[in-house]
C-alpha cells in the first residue's frame, strides 16, 4: 500500500474512506514510513524523511516554525525533536488535507468569526497559498528565507501572522496561524502512531502515559503519579514496532 | 424513478438510540420494523475494540465518530438580519452517523428532568407572575408530567445500567444522592462510579461552599451487569476515552451494549444501512404517511411504503424531514404562527479552570464519572431576584485527559513558545475544570427553516440554523459561573480561571450537542407540532422522537428524557396499533 | 468458523473403545414422558443436546439438508441429508434403518458411514432415544439435496474400509446402567459418552482419529483449539469447579470462573443451554467424578519472559481481563485459575488472541461479548510472551510457548479463513 497521493479526488459516493475498523491499516501506512531509516538499528530514530505532500521549501518552513512555537528547551525535546513536519506533512497528505469531510460547496462569501471556516482552500492548499507568501514577505522584509531568520525575526513574523498583521493574498495570516499551531499542538501531543509525537516527546512533557484501559486501582491512589511506561497505540516503542508482521 | 419496495409495518428513520427502542418495544408487540440508517454498522469489536479506540485525532479531532459534514451540512446565522453560511466542519455540536448513532460515542451523563421542567411555564407564572416572562420567550408545558415519565425514566435507567445514588425514593431524602431530583420509585441500578481525586476536590469544597454535590448519575457500569433483556455490560475500567469514542470494554450504554444483541436476533426487525432518507411521503391530502423516500449509498432511490413511520434521527435532522416533506405548517417568525421550526433550543455552558499542587492524574476518568452540585437548577432555587428563568447543574466531570483537546492553562499562560511549554509541562497532571450546564429557553427569533441558497448531495435545501443567547440565558450563565467560582475558591491552594460563555452564539467552539425543538411536543396544536405521545397533530401515524420534541431546553443532559419520552410514546404507539387515529383530539 | 469448527471437532474419527461397555438397559438414564407429542417433544430436545443441526446444516442451508464440507486429516467429508426427503433425505428410512445407521454407522442401503458421524459414541444411546431423535426429525420439511461424494484418498474412499475401522475401534452397544453409581451419575455418563459426544474434543485422538478410550476426556486437538480436559485435574481440568459451576457453564455459557469461548460457545449457543438444568447437573455429577490425572512437570520461565508478558498483558489485556487476570465475572473470562488457559497445550489460548473470540450469547445472557484479534497488532514473539505470561502468572502454571509455536498456528488460521 502506499499514501495516497495528492489531489486525489475524494470518493465520489462521499464514503467514509477510513472506517475505524481499517485503522489498524491506517496506522500500519504510517508508522513504518516515518520510521523506515531509523528502524533497523539502535540509531536515532529522528532521521530525515522525504515529504510526501511538501516541497523541501514548505518543509524548510514548517520546521523552522515550529520550532520556535514549541521549541526545544529545559524541559525537552520540541516539535522537530517530536517529528511535527512529519505528522503535518502526513496529515496534509491524506483525507484531513483534502478536506473530504468538509462541506465544500460554495458560493463563498465572507461570514462572521460565529460562523466559522468559510474558505474554498483545503488544509492543504492553505499551506501551500501561505507559506508561499509568507516566504515573500520574509524576502521583501529581511531579503532571507524564514529559516534563515534568526529566531526573534522568526517569533516577529509569527507574532505578525497570529495577529493578522501580515497580508497574504489568498488566506488570512490569522486563520493560517491559527491552523498551524493547531496541526503543531497535534503533532506534539498525538498518538505517535502517527508520526508525530517521536519518542513520546509530548506525552513525556505532560505526563500522559497514552492509551491505557484500566485504571481502576490507580483512580483512588490519590495524589500518586502513575508509573508504568508511555504506550502507544502501536505499543512501547512505535519507532519500531510494525503491526500485521508473519 | 423510485424504485418501490414491499411495504413494511413501520419505518423508523435513524438506527440510534430511540430507533432501537421503538424497535424493540413494537417488534415485541408482533410488529414488523425496519429501521433505515444513513450511516455504517457498527458493533463494539471491531469498530470500538480496547486496542484501537483510544485514538485522540482520529476520532475526536479528525472527528471520524461523528456524521460528516460534506454530503450535507446546516447554514446557520445568529440573526434573521444575517445571510446564513453553511457549517463547513462540526464544531459547536456533534451529530452522529451510524448504527448506535450518538449513543456509541455519548459520554453517558443520564439524568432525568426536574418535575417542574416538564410544566415549566405554570411554575414561573405561579411563583413569579407572566410578566416575569420576557417578551419573545415561547415557554410552553410539555403536555406530560414527571409523574406520567417517572416509570419510563425507571426503564431506561435498568436498560442503561445507570450507576448512581438515589437522592428522593418514593419522596424521601436519601443521604448522599441528589437532595433535589424528582421522586423515584427505585434507585439507580448500580451502585455511583469510583471518585478520582479531582471529583473528590470537588466534593469537600462543594460542601464548604455550603451546597449538596452528589455523584452524578452515570450510564457508566460501576460494575457488571445484566439488564432486563438479559444484555450484558462490563464494568468500566476508567481508561478516559468515553464522549467521542465507542467503549471497547461494553461498560457505556448504547444501543449495541443494551439492545442490539436481543433485537437483531428477531425475525420482524431488519434494518439497512447507508440509506438516506430524504422525504415522508404522505397521501393526496397530506393527512397520512405513506412510507419514505430515501437514496442510497450508491444514488439510487428507493420508496418504502410503510403503515406507520417514526423519525428517529437527530434532532435537526427530524425537522429538515418533516420540513422537505411538507408536513406541519412551518414556522413564520414574522407572523408567530406556524410550528414547524419553532422552539428551538440549546444550552449554555461555561467553566471555572482550577489549577492547584496534588497530582489529580486527570487521564483517569470515565464520561460520566462526575460529582454535581443542584441547586441551581430549575425551580431549586428562587432567581426571581436574579431576573432570569431557568437554571443548570455545576460539576466536575472527570471524563479524561486527552492531550490535545483535554488540557487547562492558566489565564496567563503564553500561547506558544517555551512559556506554553512550561505551562503545559506544570498543570496538565494538576488542574481540573468545573462546568455550569444551563438551561436555553426557546424563542421567537431562534428557528429553523429551510435554506435559499446552498442545497445539499441530494437537491434538497439545507436546513437553515438562525440562533443566538438571549440576555436571559447569560444572566442565568453568568449566574451559574459565579456558583461555580465559590466552590472553585474552596479548594485549598488553587487558583481558577472562570470561563464565561459571553457574546453571540458561535458555531465554532464545541459546547455541546444538546440541540433541542424544531418539533416540539405540547397540548396545543398552535404551539406544537406533536401531541404529547409525540404522535403528529397533522399527520397521525407519523411520530417524532428525540430531543426535537423538547418545547425548550432544560438544564440537564438530554439522553436519560429522550429515552423516558421514547418508552413513553412506545406505549402510546402500541395503543394506536390496535386502533389507529389520532390519540389526542383536539 | 461457525459450525464447522464443531464439526471438525465431532468429527475427529474417534472411536468408542469403551471397555467393558455392555448392552444396556436404556430405560433406567433415557426418560421419556407421556402425551401424543412427547415422542416428537423428546426428540428435539435430544437432536439439540447431540447437536444435530450444526453439522448437518451447510451454511445458508436448509436445516438438516446436509451438504456441509468437514475436513478432516485425511480430506473432505460431506454430511449428509436427514430431512424426511424420500429420495435424497431418510424419508423413506425405517426406525430399525435409522437404529442401525445410529448404533453401527452403516447406512440404508448397507454402506459404511464414516466416521465423521459420531456414531461410536451414538451407539451408547437407547432405542427408544432413537426413535425419538427420528420422529422429530420426521417432522422436519423434507429437502430434495443429494448427498455429495467424500473427496478422500485411496484406500479411505473405499467405504468397505471402515468395517477394518470399525472392527479395530468401535464397540457398539447401548449404556449399560452402572448400579454402583446414582442415577443423576449414570445420566450423567449416559449424555456425556452418548449423544453428547464430548470426547470427540475433549479426548487425545490415535494415528486414526480414534479416542484414547483409557482416558477419553483428558484433552484433545479440536482443529485449531485445544479443549481442555474435563478430569480432575487441579490447573487443567475442572478440579476447581464445583458442579454448580458445570451447571451454570452448559447452560448460559458462562460460571464464576470463566466463559465459554471458540467452539464451546456454539456447542452452549447451539445445545448444552437447552439442556435442563437436571441433565446439566447430571452431567455435572458425573464429571466431577472423573478422577485427576497425574499432574504433568513443566519447566518455569524465566524471568524475562515474564517480564515481557507482563508488560504485554498491562499494554492488552487489562482493559477487559483486569489486573491479576482476575476477569469480570460472568463477562470476561478470569485468566487466573483458567483450566483452558493452563492446558496442556496453548492453542486455544493463541488461536483466542490471534483472531480474537467471544464468549456464546444465550437465553439468559444474550450478549455475545467479543475479544478483537490481536494478529495484526502483535508479532509471533510478542504473542509467545504474552502466552508463556498468562499460563505462569498469578499462580497459573504450564508449559511455555515460543514464537514458532506462534507462528504455526497462525499459518494454519490463515490456511482455514480461506
Amino acid at each position: 500500500m502506499s499514501m495516497p497521493a495528492e489531489g486525489t479526488p475524494a470518493r465520489a459516493d462521499g464514503a467514509s474512506v477510513d472506517p475505524a475498523r481499517r485503522r489498524f491499516l491506517a496506522l500500519s501506512l504510517v508508522a513504518p514510513a516515518v520510521v523506515a531509516l531509523g528502524s533497523c538499528s539502535s540509531g536515532p530514530r529522528a532521521a530525515a524523511r522525504a515529504p510526501v505532500y511538501f516541497s523541501g521549501a514548505e518543509k524548510r518552513f514548517v520546521d523552522a516554525a515550529t520550532a520556535r512555537l514549541i521549541p526545544a528547551d529545559a524541559l525537552g525535546g520540541g516539535a522537530n525533536e517530536a517529528g511535527v513536519t512529519d505528522f503535518i506533512d502526513l496529515q496534509l497528505a491524506g483525507a484531513y488535507g483534502r478536506a473530504e469531510r468538509w462541506y465544500m460547496r460554495g458560493p463563498w462569501p465572507t461570514g462572521t468569526a460565529q460562523q466559522g471556516f468559510q474558505l474554498k482552500y483545503t488544509p492543504a492548499q492553505i499551506y501551500r497559498e501561505a507559506i508561499a507568501d509568507v516566504e515573500a514577505h520574509c524576502q521583501q522584509q529581511y531579503g532571507k528565507p524564514f529559516a534563515q531568520l534568526a529566531a526573534a525575526q522568526q517569533d516577529d513574523v509569527l507574532h505578525a501572522l497570529e495577529g493578522g498583521k501580515i497580508k497574504l493574498a489568498k488566506v488570512p495570516a490569522k486563520t493560517f496561524f491559527a491552523l498551524l499551531w493547531q496541526n503543531t499542538q497535534e503533532g506534539f501531543l498525538a498518538d505517535p502512531a502517527y508520526g508525530g509525537n517521536r519518542d513520546f516527546t509530548g506525552w513525556k512533557l505532560i505526563g500522559f502515559p497514552g492509551p491505557r484501559y484500566n485504571y481502576v486501582e490507580e483512580i483512588e491512589h490519590f495524589g500518586q503519579p502513575y508509573k508504568q511506561p508511555f504506550v502507544s497505540l502501536v505499543g512501547r516503542d512505535p519507532g519500531a514496532h510494525q503491526p500485521g508482521e508473519a | 424513478m423510485a424504485k418501490r419496495l414491499p411495504p413494511v409495518d413501520v419505518v423508523l428513520v435513524g438506527f440510534g438510540w430511540t430507533a432501537a427502542i421503538i424497535a424493540q418495544e413494537l417488534t415485541e408487540a408482533g410488529v414488523q420494523v425496519l429501521a433505515l440508517e444513513r450511516g455504517e454498522f457498527r458493533d463494539t469489536v471491531p469498530d470500538f475494540a480496547t486496542d484501537t479506540i483510544q485514538d485522540e485525532l482520529r476520532y475526536a479531532v479528525r472527528k471520524q465518530i461523528f456524521e460528516s459534514p460534506e454530503r450535507e451540512t446546516l447554514t446557520f446565522r445568529n440573526s434573521a438580519d444575517q445571510t446564513a453560511l453553511p457549517m463547513r466542519h462540526l464544531g459547536s455540536f456533534m451529530p452522529a452517523a451510524g448504527v448506535g448513532g450518538a449513543g456509541v460515542h455519548w459520554n453517558g451523563q443520564c439524568w432525568r428532568f426536574l418535575p417542574s421542567d416538564f410544566e415549566i411555564r405554570s411554575q414561573v407564572e405561579q411563583r413569579y407572575g407572566s410578566k416575569f416572562i420576557p417578551e419573545g420567550m415561547n415557554l410552553q408545558d410539555w403536555g406530560v408530567t414527571y409523574d406520567e415519565l417517572e416509570p419510563h425514566y425507571d426503564r431506561f435507567e435498568y436498560l442503561c445500567g445507570v450507576s448512581g445514588k438515589a437522592g428522593n425514593l418514593a419522596g424521601t431524602k436519601q443521604p448522599g444522592g441528589n437532595p433535589f431530583e424528582g421522586p423515584r420509585k427505585h434507585d439507580y441500578p448500580l451502585p455511583p462510579l469510583k471518585r478520582s481525586a479531582s471529583t473528590t476536590l470537588f466534593d469537600k469544597a462543594a460542601r464548604e461552599a455550603g451546597f449538596d454535590p452528589f455523584p452524578c448519575p452515570a450510564a457508566n457500569a460501576s460494575k457488571p451487569y445484566r439488564n432486563p433483556l438479559g444484555v450484558q455490560m462490563g464494568q468500566c475500567t476508567y481508561c478516559g476515552f468515553c464522549e467521542w469514542f465507542g467503549c471497547g470494554n461494553y461498560s457505556k450504554a448504547s444501543p449495541q451494549t443494551t439492545i442490539l444483541p436481543v433485537l437483531l436476533k428477531k425475525d420482524n426487525f431488519s434494518f439497512r444501512t447507508r440509506c438516506n432518507v430524504t422525504r415522508v411521503n404522505t397521501d393526496g391530502r397530506g393527512k397520512q404517511a405513506t412510507g419514505v423516500t430515501y437514496v442510497d449509498i450508491d444514488g439510487n432511490e428507493f420508496e418504502q411504503p410503510a403503515g406507520m413511520v417514526v423519525l428517529c434521527a437527530f434532532a435537526q435532522h427530524n425537522v429538515h424531514l418533516l420540513l422537505l416533506s411538507k408536513i406541519g405548517t412551518p414556522y413564520d417568525p414574522q407572523s408567530g404562527q406556524g410550528v414547524v421550526g419553532r422552539n428551538y433550543a440549546y444550552q449554555i455552558t461555561s467553566s471555572v479552570d482550577v489549577f492547584q499542587k496534588e497530582i489529580l492524574n486527570p487521564f483517569m476518568g470515565a464520561g460520566a464519572l462526575g460529582q454535581g452540585v443542584d441547586n441551581f437548577n430549575g425551580e431549586n432555587f428562587d432567581h426571581g431576584p436574579l431576573g432570569f428563568i431557568g437554571g443548570g447543574y455545576i460539576a466536575l466531570w472527570n471524563t479524561g485527559g486527552r492531550p490535545i483537546l483535554q488540557h487547562q492553562l492558566p489565564k496567563n499562560a503564553p500561547k506558544w513558545g517555551s512559556g506554553w511549554k512550561r505551562a503545559m509541562h506544570d498543570n496538565y497532571l494538576t488542574s481540573t475544570s468545573i462546568a455550569t450546564h444551563g438551561s436555553v429557553m426557546s424563542y421567537r427569533n431562534n428557528y429553523l427553516d429551510l435554506d435559499p441558497t446552498w442545497r445539499d448531495d441530494y437537491g434538497n435545501p439545507l436546513l437553515r440554523l438562525t440562533f443566538d443567547f438571549q440576555p436571559n440565558e447569560h444572566r442565568m450563565s453568568d449566574y451559574l459561573t459565579e456558583q461555580a467560582t465559590k466552590i472553585a475558591r474552596a479548594i485549598p491552594g488553587a487558583t481558577h480561571h472562570a470561563k464565561k460563555r459571553e457574546g453571540h452564539y458561535s458555531i465554532v467552539p464545541y459546547q455541546t450537542t444538546h440541540n433541542t425543538g424544531g418539533a416540539a411536543m405540547g397540548a396545543d396544536p398552535r404551539t406544537s407540532v406533536v401531541n404529547r405521545y409525540l404522535q403528529s397533530w397533522d399527520v397521525p401515524n407519523l411520530w417524532v422522537m428525540g430531543a426535537s420534541v423538547f418545547p425548550q431546553n432544560a438544564g440537564y443532559n438530554p439522553t436519560g428524557t429522550v429515552g423516558a419520552l421514547t418508552f413513553w410514546a412506545a406505549e402510546a404507539m402500541k395503543r394506536y396499533l390496535k386502533n389507529p387515529g389520532p390519540l389526542v383530539t383536539t | 468458523m461457525s459450525a464447522r469448527t464443531h464439526i471438525v471437532r465431532a468429527l475427529a474419527l474417534g472411536l468408542a473403545a469403551a471397555a467393558g461397555a455392555v448392552a444396556a438397559n436404556s430405560a433406567d438414564v433415557a426418560r421419556s414422558s407421556p402425551g401424543p407429542h412427547a415422542s416428537v417433544e423428546h426428540g428435539r430436545y435430544l437432536v439439540r443436546a447431540g447437536d444435530c443441526q450444526s453439522c448437518h446444516t451447510a451454511a445458508g442451508g436448509a436445516p438438516f439438508a446436509g451438504g456441509r464440507a468437514v475436513p478432516t486429516p485425511f480430506g473432505t467429508i460431506y454430511s449428509t441429508n436427514i430431512t424426511p426427503d424420500r429420495d435424497t433425505g431418510i424419508g423413506s428410512w425405517s426406525a430399525d434403518d435409522f437404529y442401525r445407521a445410529m448404533h453401527e454407522g452403516i447406512a440404508r442401503d448397507g454402506h459404511h458411514l464414516y466416521p465423521a458421524f459420531p456414531y461410536p459414541w451414538f451407539t451408547r444411546i437407547s432405542r427408544d432415544d432413537v426413535r425419538d431423535i427420528k420422529a422429530y426429525l420426521d417432522t422436519r420439511p423434507a429437502v430434495r439435496q443429494p448427498d455429495r461424494a467424500p473427496e478422500l484418498p485411496w484406500p479411505l474412499s473405499i467405504r468397505g474400509a471402515m468395517a477394518v475401522w470399525n472392527g479395530m475401534y468401535l464397540h457398539e452397544g447401548t449404556y449399560r446402567y452402572d448400579p454402583r453409581q446414582s442415577a443423576a451419575w449414570n445420566r450423567g455418563a449416559y449424555l456425556v459418552r452418548g449423544l453428547g459426544h464430548c470426547s470427540a474434543c475433549h479426548g487425545d485422538k490415535n494415528f486414526a482419529g480414534a479416542v484414547d478410550q483409557d482416558h477419553p476426556l483428558e484433552g484433545g486437538f479440536a482443529e485449531n483449539m485445544y479443549a481442555p480436559a474435563l478430569t480432575g485435574g487441579k490447573r487443567d481440568g475442572l478440579g476447581q469447579w464445583s458442579e454448580q459451576d458445570i451447571v451454570d457453564y452448559l447452560g448460559r455459557g458462562r460460571n464464576a470462573i470463566t466463559t465459554a469461548g471458540g467452539a464451546m460457545a456454539e456447542v452452549v449457543e447451539q445445545s448444552t443451554q437447552y439442556l435442563s438444568e437436571a441433565d446439566r447437573r447430571a452431567i455435572a455429577v458425573y464429571l466431577k467424578s472423573l478422577p485427576a490425572p497425574k499432574d504433568h512437570q513443566v519447566a518455569s520461565l524465566d524471568d524475562d519472559t515474564m517480564k515481557r508478558g507482563a508488560a504485554l498483558y498491562l499494554d492488552n489485556c487489562e482493559g477487559c481481563h483486569m489486573r491479576g487476570g482476575s476477569g469480570q465475572p460472568g463477562a470476561f473470562p478470569a485468566l487466573k485459575n483458567n483450566s483452558a488457559v493452563q492446558a496442556a497445550e496453548p492453542d486455544t489460548l493463541i488461536t483466542a488472541i490471534l483472531q480474537g473470540d467471544r464468549v456464546p450469547a444465550t437465553q439468559a445472557d444474550q450478549t455475545a461479548l467479543a475479544m478483537p484479534a490481536f494478529a495484526d497488532r502483535l508479532d509471533n514473539q510478542e504473542i509467545a510472551q504474552l502466552t508463556s505470561y498468562i499460563r505462569n502468572a498469578w499462580g497459573n502454571h504450564a508449559g511455555g510457548v515460543d514464537a514458532g509455536d506462534v507462528g504455526a498456528i497462525r499459518k494454519k488460521l490463515r490456511k482455514s479463513n480461506h
